[in-house]
This record gives C-alpha cells, sequence and structure tokens, in this order.
C-alpha cells in the first residue's frame, strides 16, 4: 500500500486497533507508566502492526518492547539499535552511562539523522546515494569549521556552544552503542543535539538563548553589575551582542563578541556572513545563487581594499577594528561596521591617536 | 429569522461581542451576518503578520480601527532568530494608511518598525490615538518625535521593552502645548536623558495621565516634581532610584507618594539604594503591581518591601529574595496571583543567592490565588513539583527555568518527568508551560495525556526520541505554538502529525533533528503551511537531504509564502522542489 506520508488516518486506524488489542497492557497504559504502543508512523513498512497486524504481534514482544522503550538508552536521533524490532521503532536512547562518554564529533560515523532504514518515506534517497552525491559537490566554504560560532574551546564534556556545533573529530565515537546505520561525510554540518550530550557540568560554555533571558533585561542587569562591581579582570558572562552592519547590505546582521577571542576568528566569521552580499548571492528578496565560491577569491575581496572592518566605540567614534588589544576592543564597541574602503581612510591615523592618548 | 432583521438591529447586537472568538462565530452563521459582522468590525488582532496579509483583512474588514500584530517568533527574545528574518510592519502601514485612514490604534509586538513607518503613521491617520510597540526594534527616537509631534490625540506611547536607537533625549519636546490627551506614556527602555522642564510640563498639563514610566536616566530627586504634578497616577515607573543619602530627598520623595492615592503599580527601580525604598511606604498598601525585577537590593529589604503591599497581586522580583524572602511573601501577600523570579547572576557557575525550589513551594502553599508563575533556579526535585502541582490546581501559567540545561532531580538524580506530569495532572486549566531539566520521552506523555487545554509549550533541552513530539502534537488538543530547541525530534513524529500543524499558529524547532528532505516533504504536502527553514550554512541543497536544517519554522497561512525572505531563510514549496524568496 501506498505510504499514507503523513500518517494522519494510518495513525487513526492503527491506534483504534491497538486500543482494541492492548487489554494486557491496559493497566500498566493507564497508570502511564508504560508507553502506549502507537503505530503513529503509518507507514507502509508498520503494516505489520496496524490494523490487521497488532494482534499479531507476540505478547512476548509487546512485553520485550515496553520494557525496551522505558530503557533509558541514548542513540542517535534517526538510528535504532540492530536488536531492536524495526517495526516498532520508538527511538532509542542511550544508558545513562555512556552519555558521559558520547562525544560531540562523529570520525566516520556520522550524526546525521536518518531514520533506520526499514522505515523509509518514498522520497527519501539512501544515504549512501547523498553521500557520493555530496561528496562530488563543491561547496566547500561552507564546509570549514572555523566560521561556527563557539563560545568554548572543543572538549568532550558538554558543548552547547551556539545553536550549531562543530564537529571535529573524536576517536571516541566507537563507543556510542546504538549504531547509527547512515555515515556522514565531515562536510556535512550536522548538529548533535545538546540532549545527548551534556551530562558533565565541567564545561559551561555558553550556550545561545540559554538561560532565556530578554536582551533588554541581560542588558541592563550587565550594566547594574558593573557600576556595583570592581573590575576584576575575570571575563564577564553572559554574551555580548553586537550589530553588524555592511555598506549595500539589506539588512544586518548580528554578532556575538565574546564567541571570539582574536580578531582573526571575528574577521573569518563576518567574511562568511557577508559574503553572499558581496557576491551579490543574496538580497533583500534572498535569491542566493547556487554558485559556491572559491575562498580565495572571497579573501581577496575582504582583504584587499574593497572593504575594511571598523567600529563605534563607547564615545560614538568610528575607528578601524584591530590598533587595539582585542579586550580592549570588546570593552569599548557598541557596533561594526564593514565599510568600503574609500569611506574609511580618514580612520587610521585618529585611532592610533586614541589609543595613544588613552595609553 | 437573521434575513427579515434590520442590519442596524443586527450590527447593534454585534456591537456587544468584544471577543474575536464571538465575532468569528457569528460570521459563520450565515452570509448576512457575515457581510454585517464584517463591517462593524473594529479590532483586529493577529497573531502571526505571516498568517494572512494587508490585503486580505482590509478587504474582509473595511473599518478597522485598533490593529494588534505579533511579527517574530518568541524564541526571537533569547537572539534564535537572525537579524534581518522579517516581520516588518511597513507594508501594513502603508496599506492601512490608504484604507484606514480612521485608523486609531496600532499594537505590534516583535516587529520591525522604522522611522519611516512612525512617520507614515503620524502623518496618516488623524485621529490616531494608541501606540504600543512590544520588544520590536528598527526606529529611532527621529521616529517618535513624528509620533509626538503630529499626533494630536495621542493618548498612549508605550515602548515597553523595544530596542530603540536613542540619538537624542529631544523627541520628548516635540509634544506641542496643546497636547493634553496623554494617558500613558513607557519610555522606559530609552537610554536618553529627556529634557526633565518638557517632561514636566507635559505631564501637568495631562490630567488624565494614568501610566508613566521613566526611564533610568530620570533622577530620584526630581521624581516629586512630576508626582506632584500628576497625584492621579495609577502606574508608576521610577527612574534610577538611588541618590546621595539626604534626609531632604527622602521627606520630598515620601511626601510626594503619599499624595498619589490611586497608585496601584509600581515598576523602575534601577540602582536602588535601599535607604530611600521606606519613601514609598505610604503607597503599599493599595500596590497590586510590583515589579522590582532591576532592583539588585537583598532579601531583608526585600522583605520589607513586599510585607507592607498586603494587596500585592503581581510581583515580579530577582533571586535576591532568596526562599526565606518567598516566605514572606507568602505570609503577607494572600491575593498574589503572578510571581515572577528572575536570575541576578544567571551565567555565574555557583548559586549567589539562596534560592532553591523550597521558595517557590512556600509560594504555592501560601498563597490560594497563585496562578501564574516564571521562575528561574538551580536546582528542582520532582516532590517539590507534585507539592506545588497538588497545592495549586488551578494554575494556568507554569514556567520554570532550571539554569543548568538537563538538571536531574537534585535529590534522586532522576529525570523530572514525574513532577512536570504531576503538574499537568494536577492543574487542569494549565494554558502555557515551559520546562526545563532532565526530561525523557515520559514527560510528554503525560503532557499528551493530560494537558487538554494547553495551548503554549516551550520545550529545551529534552526528550529522547520522535516519541515524545508525537505524545505532544497527538494529544494536546488545544495547542496553538509550540517551540522547540535542542531536543532530538526528528522527521517522523514531525510529518505524521503533519495535519495537527494546521490547527496550530506556529512550530518552531532548532537544533533539534528535522531533515532537509522532511522540510521539503512537509511543505509539498502542506500548501497552507509555511514551512521556512533557516540556516545561516547556505542552501540546504548543498547538503545531503538527510542533513538536519538548523531551525525550522511552520505556521499556517491563508496568504501564502512570504516575498521578504532574507538570504539566509527558504521557503518548502509545493511548486517547485526548492523555491527562494
Amino acid at each position: 500500500m501506498s505510504p499514507p506520508l503523513l500518517g494522519v488516518e494510518g495513525q487513526d486506524q492503527c491506534n483504534v486497533s491497538l486500543m482494541a488489542s492492548s487489554a494486557s497492557v491496559d493497566t500498566v497504559s493507564q497508570n502511564g507508566l508504560g508507553l502506549k504502543e502507537r503505530n503513529y508512523l503509518g507507514l507502509s513498512d508498520c503494516s505489520s502492526v496496524d490494523s490487521s497486524g497488532v494482534s499479531s504481534v507476540p505478547e512476548e514482544n509487546k512485553n520485550n518492547l515496553n520494557l525496551k522503550a522505558t530503557e533509558l538508552r541514548l542513540g542517535l536521533p534517526g538510528s535504532q539499535s540492530p536488536e531492536r524490532d524495526p517495526d516498532f521503532s520508538p527511538l532509542s536512547s542511550v544508558k545513562l552511562d555512556e552519555k558521559q562518554l558520547f562525544p560531540l564529533v562523529p570520525s566516520k560515523d556520522g550524526i546525521c539523522l536518518l531514520s533506520p532504514k526499514t522505515v523509509v518515506s518514498g522520497n527519501k534517497r539512501g544515504f549512501a546515494d547523498t553521500v557520493d552525491g555530496f561528496l562530488e559537490s563543491k561547496s566547500t566554504i561552507f564546509t570549514e569549521g572555523n566560521w561556527i560560532f563557539n563560545a568554548a574551546g572543543s572538549d568532550t564534556g558538554s558543548k552547547l556552544a551556539g545553536n550549531m556545533l562543530s564537529h571535529r573529530s573524536s576517536g571516541t565515537q566507537s563507543t556510542i552503542k546504538t549504531d547509527v546505520p547512515a555515515k556522514a561525510s565531515q562536510e556535512c554540518d550536522n548538529k548533535i543535539n545538546g540532549s545527548n550530550t551534556n551530562s558533565a557540568p565541567a564545561a559551561k560554555a555558553q550556550v545561545v538563548g540559554w538561560p532565556p533571558i530578554r536582551s533588554f533585561r541581560k542588558n541592563t542587569l550587565a550594566s547594574t553589575s558593573k557600576n556595583n562591581d570592581e573590575v576584576d579582570g575575570k571575563p564577564g558572562p553572559g554574551t555580548l551582542f553586537v550589530k553588524v552592519s555592511m555598506d549595500g547590505a539589506p539588512y544586518l546582521r548580528k554578532v556575538d563578541l565574546k564567541t571570539y577571542s582574536t580578531y582573526q576568528e571575528l574577521s573569518s566569521a563576518l567574511e562568511k556572513m557577508f559574503s553572499c552580499f558581496i557576491i551579490g548571492q543574496c538580497g533583500s528578496e534572498g535569491a542566493p545563487s547556487r554558485e559556491t565560491l572559491s575562498e580565495s577569491k572571497l579573501k581577496d575581496l575582504i582583504h584587499g581594499s574593497e572593504y575594511v572592518l571598523t567600529y563605534e566605540d563607547k564615545d560614538g567614534d568610528w575607528m578601524l577594528v584591530g590598533d587595539v588589544p582585542w579586550e580592549m576592543f570588546i570593552a569599548s564597541c557598541k557596533r561594526l561596521k564593514i565599510m568600503k574602503g574609500s569611506d574609511a581612510i580618514g580612520l587610521a591615523p585618529r585611532a592610533v591617536e586614541k589609543s595613544k592618548v588613552r595609553n | 429569522m437573521a434575513y427579515s432583521f434590520p442590519e442596524e438591529v443586527l450590527e447593534h447586537v454585534f456591537s456587544f461581542l468584544s471577543s474575536d472568538r464571538d465575532r468569528n462565530a457569528v460570521s459563520l452563521v450565515c452570509k448576512s451576518w457575515y457581510e454585517i459582522e464584517r463591517w462593524c468590525r473594529r479590532r483586529v488582532f493577529i497573531g502571526n503578520c505571516y498568517a494572512v496579509s494587508p490585503d486580505i483583512v482590509i478587504r474582509r474588514f473595511p473599518e478597522v480601527r485598533a490593529l494588534e500584530m505579533k511579527g517574530k517568533p518568541h524564541f526571537a527574545d533569547f537572539n534564535l532568530v537572525p537579524e534581518g528574518w522579517g516581520a516588518y510592519v511597513h507594508p501594513w502601514i502603508r496599506a492601512m494608511s490608504a484604507a484606514y485612514p480612521l485608523l486609531e490604534e496600532i499594537k505590534l509586538k516583535r516587529m520591525v518598525v522604522t522611522d519611516e513607518s512612525l512617520e507614515l503613521i503620524a502623518r496618516s491617520f488623524k485621529n490616531f490615538k494608541v501606540l504600543v510597540l512590544s520588544s520590536c526594534e528598527g526606529f529611532t527616537t527621529d521616529g517618535l518625535a513624528s509620533i509626538a509631534a503630529n499626533c494630536r490625540n495621542l493618548r498612549e506611547l508605550d515602548l515597553r521593552e523595544s530596542e530603540v536607537e536613542d540619538l537624542s533625549g529631544h523627541w520628548l519636546s516635540h509634544f506641542p502645548d496643546n497636547c493634553t490627551s496623554l494617558v500613558s506614556l513607557n519610555m522606559s527602555c530609552l537610554g536618553s536623558e529627556v529634557s526633565f522642564s518638557a517632561l514636566e510640563r507635559l505631564v501637568a498639563r495631562c490630567p488624565n495621565l494614568r501610566t508613566l514610566r521613566l526611564n533610568r536616566a530620570v533622577p530620584i530627586e526630581k521624581l516629586p516634581n512630576l508626582l506632584h504634578r500628576a497625584p492621579q497616577l495609577v502606574e508608576l515607573g521610577t527612574g534610577a532610584y538611588s541618590a546621595e543619602i539626604r534626609s531632604d530627598i527622602f521627606s520630598n520623595l515620601a511626601e510626594a507618594f503619599s499624595v498619589c492615592k490611586q497608585l496601584k503599580g509600581l515598576s523602575g527601580f534601577w540602582d536602588v539604594v535601599p535607604a530611600f525604598l521606606p519613601a514609598m511606604y505610604s503607597v503599599c498598601s493599595g500596590i497590586t503591581s510590583l515589579n522590582l525585577s532591576y532592583a539588585t537590593i537583598q532579601s531583608p529589604d526585600l522583605v520589607k518591601l513586599v510585607s507592607q503591599c498586603r494587596n500585592l497581586q503581581r510581583l515580579w522580583v530577582l533571586d535576591y529574595i532568596e526562599d526565606t524572602g518567598l516566605e514572606a511573601l507568602a505570609a503577607s501577600c494572600k491575593d498574589l496571583q503572578e510571581l515572577r523570579v528572575f536570575p541576578s547572576d544567571p551565567f555565574g557557575a555557583e548559586p549567589n543567592v539562596a534560592l532553591t525550589e523550597q521558595g517557590l513551594v512556600s509560594v504555592s502553599e501560601g498563597c490560594p490565588k497563585l496562578q501564574s508563575v516564571l521562575y528561574f533556579c538551580r536546582q528542582m526535585s520532582n516532590a517539590a513539583l507534585v507539592t506545588i502541582a497538588r497545592n495549586r490546581p488551578e494554575m494556568i501559567r507554569f514556567r520554570l527555568c532550571i539554569i543548568e540545561p538537563q538538571a536531574p532531580d537534585y535529590l534522586t538524580l532522576e529525570p523530572l518527568d514525574a513532577g512536570f506530569g504531576a503538574i499537568v495532572e494536577n492543574c487542569k486549566e494549565l494554558r502555557r508551560l515551559s520546562m526545563s531539566g532532565l526530561l525523557t520521552d515520559k514527560v510528554f506523555e503525560y503532557i499528551g495525556n493530560h494537558a487538554k487545554k494547553l495551548e503554549m509549550l516551550s520545550i529545551a533541552f529534552a526528550g529522547d526520541s520522535d516519541l515524545g513530539l508525537h505524545h505532544v502534537l497527538s494529544g494536546c488538543e488545544s495547542l496553538r505554538k509550540l517551540e522547540i530547541r535542542d531536543c532530538p525530534f526528528g522527521d517522523k513524529a514531525l510529518l505524521a502529525n503533519a495535519a495537527k500543524l494546521e490547527t496550530m499558529r506556529s512550530l518552531w524547532m532548532s537544533s533539534c533533528s528535522v531533515s532537509f528532505g522532511a522540510c521539503k516533504l512537509l511543505g509539498q504536502k502542506m500548501p497552507r503551511l509555511n514551512v521556512e527553514v533557516i540556516d545561516e550554512r547556505g542552501p540546504p541543497d548543498s547538503r545531503p537531504e538527510s542533513c538536519p536544517v538548523e531551525k525550522l519554522y511552520v505556521y499556517r497561512t491563508v496568504a501564502g509564502r512570504r516575498a521578504d525572505m532574507p538570504g539566509f531563510v527558504w521557503t518548502m514549496d509545493g511548486d517547485k522542489s526548492l523555491t527562494f524568496s
């Protein structure tokens, strides 16, 4: 039967039959302790457990599944352990002790998330196909890890930096018990869900938007505490979002200066972020072309005399970025602007003078 | 029968219907009622500006006087929505400037408003009265000057928590001398100092002024000047509440407060010097709403203040209040309905205050009317949550943020499934829930089974598998808004419950496991949904289809795909395999 992709009808059918037949697990279900055996997928391969099939699921299988379903196992979403009944795949989760070992990065095993091979919607290609296709693609610009915003260096503990995690090879991937049926190429910038990795409180990387506090409140508290505390040289907590505008770009962006520690990092990140404007890929109507850009060509444009990076400091003056030590820069930067080189000619001498005056 | 009633009679009857739901129901009765109703609808609320277009609204409701609209998804408050995403109000203002010359009210939340829009408002609507910009951005104080200068009948100018480019405080001086209509002014989000004499004169000549929320730059010594000129104030937001400790400042302040017999709400309190708090004691017995969430004062001072406010219904406070302070609150304020406790040091590794789950338990025990909670803390237990749930079964909004993601029950180290399960099981009227801590699919099963009136659910770092999401989507009958971040939810539950999404306003999923392929499929199969992928890594089709998207925003719409998407947003359209706007 053709898979009712959206599963709504299938789901109804399945549910009705499930309810009728699961008398033995009713009491359990009613306490909310056992998982209801719902086949919510409504996909064709679930036919063995849909309306006609539920009663055919052997009793012990059901019990096994209940046990397994309540077992805490952490698996990559979309993965399933080999011994699990492939027709019934509430996706698995790893045992608690594995959380400690769960690495952030795949080496060869991917965390590119796929449904298990046995449950494949009609439109999905097998992963092997996609990998081959992908490796041939040329979008190297998006594969570099260094443009992903990271709050801290990599580590195997909880790394919830930003809402994207950068993945670098790690040998601990092999400790994952559950199989990931698909392997992702390194270039597929996958995320591991923070929920699966954060167990150790050791690494307190900044997570974007967590705790969920509005910027207005954060900024107010930050400035209140600055008034109250002395400067003791410790790095400020929290985030430091500043707006970045660029001449000719249809909208501005925001970056968190706290996620960088050098000018180089900031510069690379901005290059990537604004590349589409330079090449004319992204207009306000958002019509990106599918051309990819070689990195060298991009850097030429930025490092060439075409654009310079400037910032507005607390006094309201516009200065060239790079003249003062990084710490001093973040303390005084209110916002950034990517200017055409010709517009920025007058800035350099002032910036140097100003820092001389300060020093 | 309906068609034998004169229209005027029906219109008169409909004029008593204020709720949108009632009006919507009425308009479905028959064609003539639809027609009559649409001509007399004066207030329109649009929960998602992209769910409908200006033309559609104007076509259906030709005589609107008040528009309320929301733009960006809620998680934009926490920097999860990149700049440039959208929610521009200008197309709406442009369309309405032609169609609704009699427009009186515009209330916007999380939208991008420009000076151009403000100028257009000021020019186009001769009877403009109310402008509320909540968490908006994109405009400067120049735009405010246009509003002040041109809106002769302005009653409300409320900029709550908006991000305004503050060029100067001069905008306030643009209110003409003959402007006497002001009822509410909220400029608390602005940084610049306004001309105090202009402010004084404005306040003095507006006899109906009820709400005045000053910004931080207004010093406490000047506060009495304003209070004396506006003794009828009902809501006051102070400026910085600190000065050199001098008895004349104190006595002036105390005397000024004592004159304000109508005060019910207080806010502001930046930079509080505790010595000046007793100046307010004369009004405390009448206070029902107190926002101390910027007041960095310690528990004893907080307790002294709060225990004077016996009629308090709403308290927003920092966690400096600590468990002991909350106990005192529970003992004194028996009318308390809403409590929000914000973290003073959210990014610190160690707790800096003695605030635990116990504080919330005390309040739940002592305050029989408690129905709305927002609580930031660093530890929680299932036992506490069960107690809270049993104490307060009439809870309506429950938002708990345990600062460390995935923190377990600190006593048993178990997930907090049972605790939140108790909340949804006992609190049958629960409409809004935000969860945190260590949570497995189990909690979602509880939610799906019990939270039948839940309208908005926020989930972070929770769940084990698609089963969790499936429980929510299939079980929560009243769900309108679902926002999820960093959860292992993928394609299956989403696709299996696609039809559910048309019954909701919106779904947000970021840092989850929804693949690009699934998004495409969803977009193809559900033409009345806009399925938007936000991905700053570049076009999704430059990666395998199985690759998860960074962020996904799905919402129902009758306006089709939007035309103003930036380069990092792609809409999954049914017409092509991948479309860019």
